[in-house]
């Protein structure tokens, strides 16, 4: 027994005693934990704008990934894929506002994100016939190597994520704070029938909110295929999002950055010093028990509105 | 003209409360019940009741356990693989540790060490709701599984991490191994579902059920009238995942006869959640109209090309069937969000104006 306790304070002394690895660690999960808050974010976009909880997303990011990839095989220079990517994922918005979104209006939540998950089997399904199901280098030309500052070493691709989800964020701020569209959007995830009173077209706004979750999976999905191939196990990141949206909270952006930042950090420095005792590959649950943990105490998240009830 | 109550007068309240009030329902489920018991046993052979009908048997219970939490007390939840791993692992070990104990036994006792991590996992349903209970139940989900993965104990340290069903007998005829015959197994299964089929029947409409119902639909105001939130919530997840984990051993038992955990990983847990969604929320019939389906519709996708003598790869043909299913799923959804339940009820409503619909 005290030999038991005595091994589950001692990382804290190996994080005392070589404090470099241990802001490797660190780095190491701020990196992981963005890359979660990327596709977090199609999640929260969505579900801010329109109350659905996007299962798809996943898949999403995975089959932006897989046309970029698959344009690029056919020869295509990178900002021309690129720009054809997005042009994909702008029609699949369309596509899915009129097919999906448009005979479900008005039903519950639970229907609506059944409907997603059926979707995300479908999009599975198109994306592996159209390109193939093995699995495929992306190259964008960030190359995948480490360089050191005072001794901590540091990953390049990493740093680019990251620089990534910062202007990607910027970005989402600015346009849901400051731009009409952005204004309209907020109004939509207030209130759908106040929204479609005072004169703001949902369906526009469905396919404007659906478009731009498809481009931030296109950044999600090459980041992640840059770092680790693109092939189905992609979509399965998904999974570590919903975890990152509850600490950060379903309707905030910032929550989803970070919400990823605090899921990544925490999974990677249990994994690396707790993990051993208990015979490792922790990192698959950690998450999901840090959330729900948290939940006991903050049901709505760090950032989430905070649910009133009355009767 | 022929499915018609009229003529059938009540004159007792056991008449008035009988599941089947009407004497043509009656007759039809009789029949149902001695087709399934008596003919499909003597005429089926191995493959439709291998393939097909004990894993429909056993999701349909798996399903009924999960709607009795997300149709009838609205919980969503993702984490029935998980129970269900639970319900096997524990039936294997209760099974190896006392071996005379009867199978049908075991099976309950599963039942019960899965309501108890049910419960457990239960807790965080009374302060959250909705999608955020969906991921806290994911938790549980990942959690069994590793924990099953990594504890080698569970199946007493088997160096190739599976847990195989150990062979056992009832009233003298093999039950479980691999020397039980499939009309054995499957009998078994139907005996059971049938036989939880209408605990959970009774329980929705009795007052348990009542109050479930009265959580889902709205919870502040259920408390006001009395309802404890406490005590009904983590009695439905009790009672989900006792169901949940009698399926996750009959499936070893009856069905694969040996399984690694990742026959309980979240694909199956989305599985169930489907054959709920499909064939009704806060429907017993509509859980095995749902199970149904879902065992079926792969089947067929598989089929078909060969029966209109198309030639297609098989990933092609893998493709497919994801497109197909999913599309499918949005199409039900779409048709009719109240599942096939629904669609069974406007049936029936049909035929007692049939033919003069006016």
């Amino acid at each position: 027994m005290i030999e038991f306790l005595r091994s589950l304070v001692l990382p804290f002394a190996d994080m005392v005693s070589s404090p470099t690895f241990f802001v490797e660690v660190l780095v190491g999960g701020i990196a992981a934990g963005l890359m979660y808050s990327l596709v977090a974010l199609g999640f929260v976009l969505i579900f801010k704008a329109s109350g659905v909880f996007n299962f798809a997303q996943g898949v999403m990011v995975l089959f932006a990934a897989l046309t970029l990839v698959g344009l690029m095989e056919r020869g295509m220079p990178v900002p021309v894929a690129l720009a054809l990517t997005v042009a994909v994922m702008i029609a699949l918005a369309f596509a899915i506002e009129r097919v999906v979104l448009r005979p479900l209006v008005n039903q519950e939540h639970i229907i609506l994100f059944m409907a997603t998950i059926g979707l995300n089997f479908f999009l599975e399904g198109l994306g592996e016939q159209l390109w193939g199901s093995n699995v495929k280098r992306l190259d964008i030309g960030i190359p995948d190597e480490s360089f050191s500052v005072a001794g901590v070493l540091l990953n390049k691709l990493e740093l680019s994520a990251a620089l990534t989800a910062a202007v990607l964020v910027t970005v989402l701020a600015v346009f849901f704070q400051r731009t009409r569209i952005g204004r309209a959007l907020r109004a939509v995830a207030d209130d759908h029938e106040a929204a479609l009173s005072i004169g703001i077209p949902l369906k526009t706004i469905w396919v404007i909110v659906w478009s731009v979750a498809g481009i931030v999976a296109i950044a999600a999905g090459v980041m992640w295929g840059a770092k680790s191939g693109v092939q189905f196990s992609l979509s399965l990141v998904a999974l570590k999002a919903l975890p990152v949206l509850i600490l950060g909270g379903f309707e905030s952006v910032p929550g989803a950055i970070v919400g990823g930042l605090i899921i990544g950090v925490g999974e990677k420095v249990a994994e690396v010093y707790w993990g051993p005792l208990v015979g490792g590959a922790i990192e698959n649950w950690f998450a999901y028990v840090l959330a729900l943990a948290f939940l006991l105490f903050r049901p709505q998240g760090l950032f989430g509105e905070r649910i009133i009830e009355r009767v | 003209m022929i499915y018609r109550e009229a003529g059938q007068f009540k004159t007792t309240y056991a008449g008035d409360q009988a599941i089947f009030p009407i004497l043509q329902d009656r007759v039809f489920v009789g029949l149902v019940a001695l087709a399934a018991f008596v003919a499909v046993p003597l005429l089926a052979n191995e493959y439709w009741l291998q393939a097909i009908l004990i894993p429909f048997l056993i999701y349909a219970l798996a399903a009924i356990g999960l709607n009795l939490l997300t149709g009838y007390a609205g919980l969503l939840s993702l984490g029935t693989g998980g129970f269900m791993a639970v319900g096997a692992y524990s039936a294997f070990k209760l099974a190896t540790a006392f071996p005379w104990l009867n199978v049908i036994l075991v099976f309950v006792l599963a039942g019960v060490c899965a309501a108890g991590v049910g419960l457990l996992f239960g807790i965080p349903s009374l302060r959250i709701k909705g999608f955020y209970l969906a991921v806290a139940t994911l938790a549980a989900q990942f959690f069994l599984i590793w924990l099953f993965n990594k504890v080698g104990w569970f199946v007493n340290y088997a160096p190739s991490g599976t847990a195989t069903a150990p062979p056992r007998t009832m009233l003298g005829v093999m039950v479980t191994g691999p020397q039980a015959t499939a009309p054995v197994r499957y009998l078994v299964a139907l005996g059971l579902v049938v036989l939880f089929a209408l605990v959970a029947k009774n329980l929705v409409r009795g007052r348990i059920g009542r109050s479930w119902m009265a959580i889902r639909d709205r919870d502040i105001a259920a408390e006001i009238i009395g309802v404890r939130p406490l005590r009904t919530k983590l009695l439905a997840f009790a009672i989900s995942s006792f169901y949940c984990g009698v399926a996750g051993a009959e499936l070893l038992f009856l069905y694969l006869g040996s399984v690694e955990t990742l026959a309980f990983d979240i694909n199956l847990s989305f599985l169930i959640l489907f054959m709920v969604i499909i064939g009704g929320l806060g429907s017993i019939l509509g859980s095995f109209l749902g199970a149904a389906f879902i065992v079926l519709v792969p089947i067929f996708l598989t089929n078909v090309p060969n029966w209109i003598g198309l030639d297609m790869r098989t990933d092609t043909q893998k493709h497919l069937e994801l497109m197909i299913f999913g599309g499918l799923i949005i199409f039900f959804l779409i048709v009719e969000p109240h599942g096939l339940a629904r669609l069974w009820q406007i049936t029936k409503e049909k035929l007692r104006l049939w033919p003069f619909p006016h």
